[in-house]
């Protein structure tokens, strides 16, 4: 049995099309992964497959339950960890957890052993007493990520689980997302971050405008854009230097990252002529040129044509979702 | 407005007491239930009550009954300040808290109807003032319904918070009619608004 089925689902909000006619499965035990820029319709994706909207059109089923005649059988076997943490300030860690446990109808004894756990695996104890608006960002992420654990789902829903973190605490978050996995949990996760992705996840279906452009494993991804060369430039000043000066040079795609300028090209021959002249033409000195392994981001970026600036750029909400 | 009425009619404040109670009931409820639902909604804590393997109208009657002991709370207090201040009766207890049941729990509903219907705080405070203020005047709280033209009768029957002020005037000032009548209308009223509040979070999930 899948975990999930999704069958030519679309969503339209009003007039707006989030979701157009995607098709996916994801098996028992897979993390896979949702990646696609804000406003490709992830979030819209994940609504649906949680039963928080119903679908415009298309079937999904969650857990080998229709989600739309079924709703209750999904949610008795299904985790959220929503993008924003959505606990009781008001309330204290403890409380937030016996809370989310009544709701799901885990009994006195077994709940009291099960928070315990909880707050062990996720290093919680220290603040079981405390309210949810002291706790840091970090503590309210793995606090919401243990109030979606309370009733062990099977299929555990991840909407940009580490946005907003700080490195230690997304670090922290991945490797019990990691553990989790291990455990055997389905998890479905949605992410702008590309190289999360690719630390996470088994399988990666990549989102544009509604659209699933490609599913494939990190390694096959990386794999369809390695017989592309990359070239890592350096040159003077390259951060103010405007890479619409090199729009004559053959290349499939050319941009700007931490520092220096990535060309992908067919014939690198050509390309570096055409780059050695442009920049003394524009009278820059190449400091430094290297050939470089393709990473998820390339194939991305090649696979997209989406830079990977975009993926974090907001867009206005009634259109996104 | 009281102050015009103790001016005109000292006496007649007394007869107020009744309105006053159950406009008490109706801005208390609907007021709770604009902020409750819509600030659980814009924090998204409402999205993890409908995450969890329970019925959407279960979620809705634990708002509107959340709404109905504020509700309730903020008319008994009424019913105390009436009682002292402008020596108001209460004749037949067990009917008085019934009919503050009823009336809060419909009023509470009223307003979840509004509260669902809304993103915002801000909007459905607006919203339910286009209910609440008609309602004033139009259910019998100050101006008798007899008084009105009729076409402003029929439109009075059509609102709930009639039927919970013509109930206390009968339990509080003797008036003439039928309890049971008005308590059923009012459960009726009831059931109505909290089916409206549930189909319109349905709607919105399309």
């Amino acid at each position: 049995m899948k975990a999930i089925e999704v069958i030519e689902l679309t969503k339209y909000w009003g007039e707006a099309i989030a979701v157009d006619n995607i098709s996916f499965q994801v098996d028992e035990g897979e993390v896979f992964g949702f990646l696609g820029p804000n406003g490709a319709g992830k979030t819209s994706t994940i609504k649906v497959l949680v039963g928080l909207t119903n679908p415009t059109s298309g079937h999904v089923n969650v857990a080998g339950y229709d989600v739309v005649k079924e709703p209750t059988k999904v949610k008795k076997r299904i985790g959220v960890v929503p993008d924003s943490s959505n606990l009781y300030d008001e309330l204290t860690l403890i409380e937030n957890l016996e809370f989310v446990s009544k709701l799901y109808h885990i009994d006195h004894e077994l709940r009291e052993v099960k928070i315990n756990e909880l707050l062990e695996t996720f290093q919680l104890e220290e603040y079981r007493n405390r309210p949810f608006s002291k706790l840091s960002k970090g503590l309210k992420r793995r606090t919401v990520l243990a109030a979606a654990l309370i009733h062990e789902p099977n299929i555990l829903f991840m909407d940009e689980p580490t946005s907003g973190l700080d490195v230690m605490s997304a670090r922290a978050l991945r490797e019990l997302i990691k553990k989790l996995a291990k455990s055997g949990v389905t998890i479905f996760l949605t992410t702008h971050y590309i190289e999360e992705a690719g630390q996470l996840c088994d399988r990666i279906a990549i989102l544009v405008k509604g659209r699933i452009v490609i599913i494939e494993s990190p390694e096959a991804l990386r794999n369809k854009v390695q017989g592309i060369p990359l070239l890592s430039v350096e040159i003077e000043h390259t951060k103010e230097f405007n890479i619409e000066g090199l729009q004559g040079i053959p290349a499939s795609s050319i941009r700007q990252s931490n520092g220096r300028i990535l060309i992908q090209a067919q014939d690198m021959q050509e390309t570096l002529k055409a780059l050695i002249r442009v920049a003394e033409e524009n009278g820059v000195k190449v400091k430094e040129v290297q050939t470089i392994k393709p990473s998820l981001e390339d194939a991305f970026v090649q696979l997209t044509g989406i830079t990977v600036e975009s993926m974090t750029m907001e867009v206005p909400k009634n259109k996104s979702r | 407005m009281a102050l015009s009425f103790s001016l005109r009619n000292p006496q007649g404040l007394r007869d107020l007491a009744p309105g006053l109670i159950a406009m008490a009931a109706l801005f208390g409820t609907t007021s709770m239930e604009a902020i409750v639902i819509t600030f659980e909604k814009r924090v998204g804590a409402f999205e993890r009550l409908q995450l969890a393997p329970i019925s959407l109208m279960s979620i809705l009657v634990g708002k509107i009954l959340g709404g109905t002991v504020f509700g309730l709370i903020i008319s008994i207090v009424m019913s105390l300040l009436t009682t002292v201040f402008l020596g108001a009766n209460i004749y037949n207890l067990l009917e008085f808290i019934l009919i503050l049941i009823l009336t809060s729990i419909a009023h509470s509903a009223l307003g979840a109807v509004v509260a669902v219907s809304v993103k915002e705080v801000f909007e459905a405070q607006t919203l339910s003032n286009y209910f609440r203020f008609p309602m004033i005047f139009l259910c019998g709280v100050f101006l008798p319904l007899e008084k009105m033209p009729i076409t402003l009768r029929y439109l009075a029957r059509l609102l709930p918070l009639t039927y919970s002020v013509e109930a206390l005037q009968i339990t509080m000032l003797n008036a003439s009619g039928s309890i049971g009548l008005h308590l059923m209308v009012l459960a009726g009223f009831c059931i109505l608004l909290t089916y409206l509040s549930s189909a319109i979070f349905i709607r919105n999930l399309e």
